[in-house]
């Protein structure tokens, strides 16, 4: 696996991402969600916000990162929030 | 609702290998590089998130981007129109309907790089059928040296290569369409233009979601046609994101930050996408 040139936080962002999706099977095979609306525009299913919570979270760190001097943490700390926000009321 | 057997689930595991070695490890290795400095096998160091700093703050890849979006605008602009237009003027029965259909194919059998090799041949002005006739109307048109010739040449020349994709699967979407509907409009004398406002457009919104998402992917990611025929120029003017990372990757070998570029392209890619999809499929959802 040399030739993937790993990191150890390249390692642990993709292994809390195989996680996640792990969890979110399991979730999704104890109690299957039904799609729903909230303050995002569309009715969502929990997939469906996850996929949005990541994207954006992405974009935040694009941003945190291209515009400003600010910590790539800020931006990891934001994300979470987020994330949690999107996946409780989107 | 209890799931008594899943055991279907792994007849998905092939194509869950097949696109794990081709993308989905690409792609790990891709971010894996794109926190480091790389100078050879064994010599690397970690970065953070620098490279993404750097292209992120880069006016080229700006440019490049600006770009991009334009031409993806243009191209998706004139194309998918153009392809309803041509799928609604197609023959539907006789020989004329198989000719037509291998003729409107012909387009889409041509490699990429020789596309761009016709064009740029067909386009000189000393050589080219195009560029001959032009300037011998008075119209002065060289595309090696003027920025607007060198957009309309990559411009149509995408739109000839492939605007057939977009009529065929436009065609194949009104061919499913059932005699029905055109029975219940002529009944109603419905209009030609009723008829394609309220029968032919709905029923083809599932292909040309499938046009636009194919067609906005492959104009964002063009390369080997405008780099065959303008070689990016004049100056930068046609230069686009694949050329200007490949130009990072490969000519000044900076794997590092082509490698951040590549994933910010990517997030791209995959929010326009999105955004199509999700607006095109919401109607259908709300009903």
């Amino acid at each position: 696996m040399d030739w993937m040139a790993w990191t150890l936080p390249t390692a642990l962002f993709f292994g809390a991402i195989a996680t996640i999706l792990a969890g979110m099977t399991v979730w999704e095979l104890r109690s299957p969600c039904i799609e729903r609306k909230g303050f995002l525009p569309i009715s969502t299913t929990r997939g469906d916000r996850l996929f949005i919570g990541l994207l954006g979270s992405a974009y935040l760190h694009l941003l945190v990162v291209g515009t400003t001097d600010w910590s790539v943490w800020i931006a990891s700390v934001l994300s979470l929030f987020w994330l949690f926000a999107v996946m409780r009321w989107g | 609702m209890k799931v008594q057997n899943n055991k279907a689930w792994w007849l998905v595991l092939p194509v869950f290998l097949l696109v794990a070695f081709s993308a989905i490890v690409p792609m790990m290795t891709v971010v894996n590089y794109s926190v480091q400095d790389i100078f050879d096998h064994s010599t690397r160091y970690f970065v953070g998130v620098d490279w993404y700093k750097q292209v992120l703050q880069d006016t080229r890849l700006h440019d490049s981007l600006l770009r991009q979006f334009i031409f993806s605008g243009c191209v998706l602009l004139i194309e998918i129109p153009l392809g309803i237009a041509i799928a609604l003027c197609m023959p539907t029965k006789g020989r004329m309907a198989s000719l037509v259909l291998i003729v409107m194919a012909i387009p889409l059998l041509i490699p990429w790089n020789v596309v761009g090799t016709i064009w740029q041949i067909f386009g000189r002005a000393d050589i080219g059928l195009m560029g001959w006739t032009l300037n011998e109307l008075g119209i002065a048109y060289n595309y090696a040296s003027d920025t607007g010739d060198a957009w309309v040449t990559v411009l149509i020349m995408d739109v000839w290569h492939w605007t057939s994709l977009v009529a065929l699967l436009c065609y194949s979407g009104l061919r499913a369409i059932p005699d029905v509907y055109y029975q219940a409009a002529r009944i109603d004398r419905a209009s030609a233009w009723a008829v394609f406002r309220h029968i032919q457009l709905p029923k083809l919104k599932s292909v040309l979601l499938i046009a636009v998402m194919l067609r906005f992917m492959d104009s964002f990611m063009i390369y080997t046609e405008p780099f065959v025929l303008t070689g990016g120029g004049p100056g930068n003017a046609t230069t686009f994101l694949s050329q200007t990372l490949t130009q990072m990757a490969i000519g000044q070998f900076d794997l590092g930050p082509a490698a951040a570029f590549s994933l910010v392209y990517f997030l791209i890619i995959l929010l326009v996408s999105w955004l199509f999809y999700t607006a095109m499929t919401h109607n259908d959802k709300t009903r």
